[in-house]
């Protein structure tokens, strides 16, 4: 269907019309709309930025993205953690280049500045701390407090994952998340119900692929509509349990978007009781033995309490995880309109035994990742969408999002949440539908309206 | 560990082993390519982190911890051919114009000797030049140490560890093999 063609003036509502299903292919891969979504997703939303396992130690740092800007994630020797702008404040310089490690100070290798982390000998983290020639060559005039790093405001640690937020008028991140977070429970929490006890595995699996961002969080919070793309796979069955397919099965799954927040699963609706145990990891007997037996800690621990398990999910805009097989983060960093850098840890329960813990990190990278068979498909398809978009033609015509308009119910035992059956397209529509409400530039008040009501709805 | 002075027979025997294996993947040869494995094979490609001077002992992601570019054993290697082969493989369909060049191979370690050698150690560099479609090319460029050991006299693949010089990897998968 074709859209208007676009202009510098063009409203976002046009070319984003999300529910009716209709998305211009113009948003994946004009310059504009890219250098706006810079502005007014990435630094406004909340961003996974890592996870705790990766900065254990006082000092610690690891560097990561938020949009096109490099940050750097530490914990000081007072256990705070915080989010830093990773640029020298003299001259711009990337004042940290490893990827991770354990420093008091960066230092900049351009002109000399450094910065402190540490809260005991500086009153805010990131102040510059050492200006070389400080008496000599500036006299002693320069007001060093005004030159610290740049601090992200707003940092959240979730059950070990790292969040921030570059927007001080920013809702929480609980707020901002809502009932989207029973699912990450669900990916984030022991198997055997207990809070919190996964752990990442050692190391980041960071890739380039020359799509634009959004084909992956909109094909993680609830796509099952492509199938066809990992045929092969099924063919050959990849599953931790042997036979045909690529996972153990996973019944009662239906996709769940939160209609006012943009998240969304595939996963199942929220129950009290557990399901019946179902064999995972069948093919090796002392690893399913492992599973057995934390679903029957499981059914123990968590009573009748409201508990959900999930496939794939994506937490608006760019932040998407699997709660079971593989269970994994992945994030899409924006490199350019028609580029992204995808990056990927995985979880395992942290007191499981090594043997169990092995054999899942053989499946996960067998399954996602750049060398994963399934996930190598995915990137076939979205750098080739992203590339025959691109036409003067092309841009002009809609992407189609129409199956199962009108469809959805909502799920009472959550807030905001809708459902409509395995496969639909109604997550995309929430997905897009929210990113049209950021580009817009709505402010707060706007953007939380729906949910706030919502949750005074259901507190009534 | 002795530096191995290796004979310049079995040398030239090492060498065309590798670049017979490089034909064989790259006229897609795959099952054929499988058989120069042994069955207990570990294929593993770790990822490399930028890490400040004095850290380099972590600049590798660990073996059997952590994660990795791709831990591979004959079973999922197989996989990975069975897939290529179902011809619906999209990262490979239409397949993919493939070269591997693979160069300064030296043999580090022969056991027991030189005379009648049961397992020896090498190094080399490989270049695997990938290019797609119309415009799509990755250059992937890297350091290999294998072992190979003798079966009723043929030399086979027990061992492949395979150190790609990227960090972020600057390609959009790894459909290949090293």
């Amino acid at each position: 269907m074709a859209a208007p063609p676009f202009t510098p003036d063009s409203s976002i509502r046009t070319l984003v019309r999300a529910d009716e299903g209709l998305v211009s292919r113009e948003v994946f891969v004009s310059d504009t709309i890219f250098q706006r979504e810079m502005e007014r997703i990435f630094s406004r939303a909340w961003l996974f930025i890592g996870h705790e396992d990766f900065i254990q130690k006082p000092n610690d740092y690891f560097v990561s993205r938020m949009g096109l800007d490099s940050v750097i994630l530490t914990r000081d020797p007072q256990n705070r953690i915080h989010v830093l702008l990773n640029s020298c404040m003299h001259r711009g310089m990337k004042l940290c280049r490893y990827d991770q490690g354990n420093t008091r100070a960066f230092s900049c290798p351009y002109h000399g500045w450094s910065y402190s982390i540490d809260g005991r000998l500086v009153e805010r983290p990131g102040e510059l701390v050492g200006v070389p020639g400080f008496t000599q060559h500036y006299r002693e005039k320069l007001d060093k407090k005004n030159w610290g790093l740049v601090r992200v405001p707003q940092v959240y640690n979730y059950k070990g994952t790292i969040w921030a937020n570059w927007d001080e008028n920013a809702p929480s991140f609980l707020e901002y998340i809502g009932d989207m977070k029973y699912y990450l429970d669900a990916a984030l929490d022991h198997r055997d119900g207990r809070s919190g006890g996964s752990e990442v595995i050692g190391g980041v699996q960071r890739w380039r692929i020359k799509c634009n961002w959004k084909f992956a969080p909109e094909n993680f919070i609830g796509d099952m509509y492509h199938d066809i793309s990992h045929r092969s796979v099924d063919m050959v069955g990849i599953g931790p349990s042997g036979g045909k397919g690529r996972r153990d099965k996973f019944s009662r799954r239906a996709a769940v978007g939160f209609k006012d927040l943009g998240h969304g699963v595939i996963g199942e609706l929220p129950h009290r009781e557990e399901g019946p145990y179902v064999p995972v990891f069948a093919a090796l007997p002392e690893v399913e033995a492992y599973y057995r037996k934390v679903y029957e800690d499981r059914v123990r621990n968590l009573g009748n309490q409201l508990r959900v398990k999930n496939s794939t999910g994506t937490v608006f805009p760019n932040m998407s995880f699997h709660g079971r097989q593989p269970r994994t983060i992945a994030t899409f960093h924006p490199i350019s309109p028609t580029e992204m850098e995808m990056w990927r840890i995985y979880l395992v329960d942290r007191d499981s035994p090594d043997h169990v813990k092995d054999a899942a990190r053989h499946y996960y990278l067998r399954y996602s990742g750049p060398g994963g068979m399934t996930e190598s498909d995915d990137m076939e398809n979205w750098s080739y969408a992203t590339e025959a978009s691109k036409g003067s033609i092309a841009r002009r015509h809609y992407y189609n999002y129409e199956m199962g308009l009108g469809y959805a119910v909502p799920v009472p035992e959550l807030r905001g949440a809708m459902h409509s059956g395995e496969v639909s397209e109604e997550n995309g529509r929430i997905f897009y539908r929210r990113y049209a409400q950021f580009m817009e530039g709505l402010d707060w008040n706007e953007l939380m309206r729906a949910d706030r009501e919502e949750r005074g709805r259901v507190h009534a | 560990m002795r530096e191995a002075k290796a004979g310049l027979e079995l040398q030239h025997e090492v060498e065309q082993f590798f670049y017979r294996e490089a034909d064989l993947l790259d006229d897609r040869q795959f099952n054929a390519w499988l058989e120069l494995f042994s069955d207990d094979v570990r294929y593993w490609m770790p990822i490399s982190m930028n890490v400040r001077f004095g850290d380099e002992a972590s600049e590798l992601t660990r073996e059997r911890k952590d994660s990795a570019w791709m831990d591979e054993g004959k079973e999922t290697l197989t996989q990975r051919v069975k897939q290529i082969m179902t011809g619906i493989h999209w990262a490979e369909e239409p397949k993919s114009r493939m070269s591997h060049l693979i160069t300064n191979v030296r043999i580090v370690e022969v056991t027991p000797d030189d005379e009648k050698p049961e397992r020896i150690s090498t190094r080399c560099k490989f270049l695997v030049y990938r290019n797609r479609l119309h415009d799509e090319v990755d250059v992937l460029i890297g350091k290999r140490k294998d072992t190979l050991r003798r079966f009723e006299g043929s030399w086979k693949i027990c061992r492949r560890e395979i150190y790609l010089d990227q960090n972020v990897l600057l390609a959009k998968n790894l459909t290949t093999f090293f």
